[in-house]
């Protein structure tokens, strides 16, 4: 069934390179000790799904994904590594769970071969063919058939996408906003107000913690001078 | 002639086990996001090679979709990594035994 019908040069090319680019950058992501080599892998992942989407003429999608992926959710990621620490190495050959990896990988070896068989036996692709409208919209562009299928079959699923990016931003900045024990700055966390019980026991798992911090921190920066 | 829709469907379903076995293998949970988006984009992948194999601008839009829910996920999941950094000084996984009662 694979050779059934027989692309281009081009295209094949295409293909090759893209497909040996992401899977050479997911390999990357799951096998590098530093995490800032993990994101720089993950971007080339990104890039090669770009170019498929291109070559699968879903233009506007391959601009967004670049835009948005590489250009804001790694840095986004590449920012939190640098806010940690990025000195830290990961030790990558200890293995807490005795056994953990072999069952993983034939785990997901078992999945994957279930969802190739499921494939072939599906032939792949069935269904009805351009129900939410077709995908060039006579002589079109892509973009046009997009934002016509967003803002009108998909308008309210893309309104609500409003209200997610509003929940996503207050949450962020719930999670990221430093307790306000540190500006108080009295012995032993004398805030007042309802919020003092959670605040106290903040401070006792930070006091526990701290020491813990810099025996983690230091010397893996001793390690690995910048 | 195109390249036939089975071979990016395999290659979705590569990257999508690839990105199955490092969240299931590491530790660290800024690299288990990593892997969250990979297989992400194992499934837009597919999204998008059903919407031209079936002619319908739907797959793509739900690829839209999915890059706003990432985005959103990525932005709180962060925000927890950090909210947990400040008091454990670790991101690893195994360290969140801690938030049992």
């Amino acid at each position: 069934m694979l050779g059934a019908v027989h692309p281009t040069l081009p295209d094949s090319a295409t293909f090759a390179v893209s497909a040996a680019v992401i899977i050479g950058g997911a390999l990357g992501v799951i096998s590098s000790r530093n995490a800032v080599h993990a994101a720089l892998s993950l971007v080339m992942t990104l890039f090669g799904v770009a170019v498929l989407f291109i070559e699968e003429q879903a233009d506007f999608l391959a601009v967004v994904q670049i835009i948005v992926y590489a250009g804001a959710i790694v840095v986004l990621f590449l920012f939190v590594i640098m806010f940690l620490g990025v000195d830290r190495q990961e030790n990558v050959a200890y293995e807490p769970l005795r056994g953990q990896r072999p069952l993983a990988l034939l785990l997901v070896v078992v999945v994957l071969g279930g969802v190739l068989a499921l494939g072939v036996s599906a032939h792949w692709a069935t269904g009805a063919h351009a129900v939410a409208g077709p995908r060039t919209a006579g002589g079109h562009s892509n973009v046009y058939a997009l934002g016509k299928a967003v803002f009108t079959t998909y308008l309210f699923a893309f309104e609500a996408t409003a209200g997610l990016l509003v929940i996503a931003v207050v949450g962020a900045v719930v999670l990221a906003r430093r307790p306000r024990r540190e500006a108080a700055a009295g012995p032993d966390g004398e805030v007042p107000g309802p919020a003092d019980d959670p605040e106290g026991e903040r401070a006792e798992l930070e006091t526990v913690g701290a020491p813990q911090a810099d025996g983690d921190t230091s010397p893996s920066q001793e390690e690995v001078p910048r | 002639m195109s390249i036939p829709g089975q071979w990016y469907l395999i290659l979705a379903a590569a990257l999508f086990s690839i990105g199955a076995l490092g969240l299931l293998i590491r530790r660290n949970v800024l690299v288990m996001f990593m892997c969250i988006e990979l297989m992400l984009n194992a499934a837009n992948l597919s999204f998008v090679t059903f919407s031209r194999m079936l002619g319908d601008i739907g797959g793509q839009v739900i690829v839209f979709f999915v890059l706003v829910v990432a985005a959103a996920e990525v932005v709180v999941g962060l925000g927890i990594v950090v909210a947990i950094f400040r008091r454990r000084a670790n991101a690893s996984a195994d360290d969140l035994h801690a938030l049992k009662g």
